[in-house]
């Protein structure tokens, strides 16, 4: 065995969890599918005194599309939402990026919350959750709070979350113009590993082909998803050559300050991130235009 | 020592253990089951050599603690067979096309692509070499474990070979 000993406790409802976060003085964690916690355990780097099983919740499972938002709950399977058909006609951006999220077995168990709340640097979901302005809905023994996606990812592995809080749901924006497009690159050492560098991208195209709404998010090469608002005003009100496009990626590299590693230098994701934003941005284009699905 | 109590399913057979609830999933079917078909590798989820089959979907079993899989149902390698021990589709196409070397990864390989086989009984090579991505192999560079699916997917479908 190789985690440290703890005690279990398997909640019925938010309630209980949040009672039990309470009573265990920091020292209780919650766990999900335990795709992060467990090898984190394993190698101890994290000995929580108790766990907290919330897989038998059920008002912690589910996804409602409405006609603005997608409501996801928090401990819903990332396989869930990948075979999800009103996700996959209303936010496709998010079932493109689950894709790229672990492999089979890992999204069976995985949940949406358990890896915001992970904040991987290259998870796939914060980059989503990013781009799109998510509203994270976390509950504790206080009550009731709602936390934008700007203000939810602190650095890397590190959210605004505070102790006895449990993420309850994710509320993702739909956006309802008719003409608007996704586009999701990333690049990774197989199909399915974490990211080294992803970026992501949504636009509105006008009556006059112009852009009229763009998001521009990029992954992977920082601590935590990043918005490049100077990029988007460079997108917003031209028509989308490719020009316009790599003039306006080109203000990039300075809006980064990479991590280097084992896998990557820090000059490699500055480039790479160029590269694989433009490739979103012509997608999202194309697909806004009907050109592609 | 806090000990838990854990009901589970494994191939069609109920069991009942005590046992302490940083045990996993893959320690608990080797050490308290002697189902020592499932194999353990990485022990921190990255190899997929403990995969087994949890109400009907593929997970990995060392990140599964056992307490928490109580009430659940499995299936693993030992279960693919029939009882007279007699091999699967899959098993026989991964014998006859030599789809392993020194066999470690060989069970969690065969519960992928049983998996895979009964969600998609004619899969493409992209969408065989996607299943199978979560299962490292050292040996066999995968060109024969691919090979054993598409003649598994032909026998289900009875092609004459
Ligand atoms: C082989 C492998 C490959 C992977 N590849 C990728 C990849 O390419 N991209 C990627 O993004 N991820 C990847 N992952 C990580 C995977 O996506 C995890 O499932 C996810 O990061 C964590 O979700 P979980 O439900 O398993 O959470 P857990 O591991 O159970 O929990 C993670 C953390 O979140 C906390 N937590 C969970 N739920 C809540 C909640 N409702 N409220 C408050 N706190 C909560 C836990 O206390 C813990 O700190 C991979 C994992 C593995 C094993
Ligand atoms: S032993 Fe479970 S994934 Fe390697
Ligand atoms: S046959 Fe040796 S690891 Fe696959």
């Amino acid at each position: 065995m190789k985690a440290a000993s703890f005690d279990y406790i398997r909640a019925k409802s938010i309630d209980e969890v949040c009672s039990a976060l309470n009573q265990g003085d920091g020292e209780a964690q919650i766990i999900a599918g335990g795709q992060t916690l467990i090898p984190l355990m394993a190698m101890r780097m994290s000995r929580p005194q108790t766990l907290v099983d919330i897989n038998d919740i059920e008002e912690l499972r589910g996804i409602e599309v409405a006609e603005k938002v997608a409501m996801i709950k928090a401990g819903t399977r990332q396989a869930d939402v990948l075979s999800s058909i009103e996700i996959r006609n209303n936010l496709p951006i998010l079932s493109e990026a689950l894709g790229h999220v672990g492999h089979t077995q890992t999204r069976n168990r995985g949940t949406i919350g358990g890896s915001l709340v992970a904040a991987d640097p290259s998870s796939e979901i914060c980059l989503i959750a990013q781009l799109l302005d998510a509203t994270m809905i976390a509950k504790s023994t206080a009550g009731t709070r709602s936390i934008p996606a700007n203000q939810f990812f602190d650095s890397a592995m590190v959210t605004s979350l505070k102790d006895g809080e449990c993420l309850m749901e994710i509320d993702f924006p739909i956006w309802n113009q008719k003409r608007t497009g996704f586009g999701f690159h990333e690049t990774s050492i197989r199909d399915s590993d974490y990211a080294l560098a992803a970026a992501s991208a949504q636009i509105a195209i006008g009556g006059n082909n112009k852009c009229e709404r763009v998001h521009l998010a990029v992954g992977g090469a920082t601590p935590s998803p990043l918005r490049l608002n100077e990029v988007e005003t460079a997108l917003i009100g031209s028509v989308l050559d490719d020009s316009v496009i790599d003039d306006a990626v080109s203000l990039i590299p300075n809006l980064l300050e990479p991590q280097s590693d084992v896998h990557a230098s820090a000059e490699y994701r500055r480039r790479v991130t160029c590269v694989l934003a433009a490739r979103a941005i012509r997608d999202a284009r194309d697909r806004a235009q009907g050109k592609f699905s | 020592m806090s000990k838990n109590s854990v009901h589970i399913t494994v191939n069609g057979t109920a069991y009942k253990r005590e046992i302490e609830p940083r045990l996993t999933l893959v320690d608990f079917l080797r050490d308290e089951l002697d189902l020592t078909g499932t194999h353990v590798g990485c022990e921190h989820g990255v190899c997929g050599a403990c995969s087994v089959i949890m109400d009907g979907r593929p997970v990995r079993s060392c990140l599964i603690y056992a307490v928490m899989a109580d009430g659940h149902d499995f299936v693993t390698v030992e279960g693919l067979g029939s009882k007279d021990g007699s091999l699967s589709p899959i098993q026989d196409a991964f014998w006859e096309n030599h789809a392993m070397q020194c066999g470690y990864c060989t069970p969690g390989m065969l519960i992928a692509c049983h998996h895979l086989l009964e969600e998609n009984p004619d899969p493409t090579e992209e969408e065989i070499r996607e299943a199978i991505g979560g299962n490292l192999c050292r040996c066999t560079g995968y060109q024969q474990i691919v090979e054993a699916v598409k003649i598994a997917a032909q026998k289900i479908h009875g092609v004459n070979l």
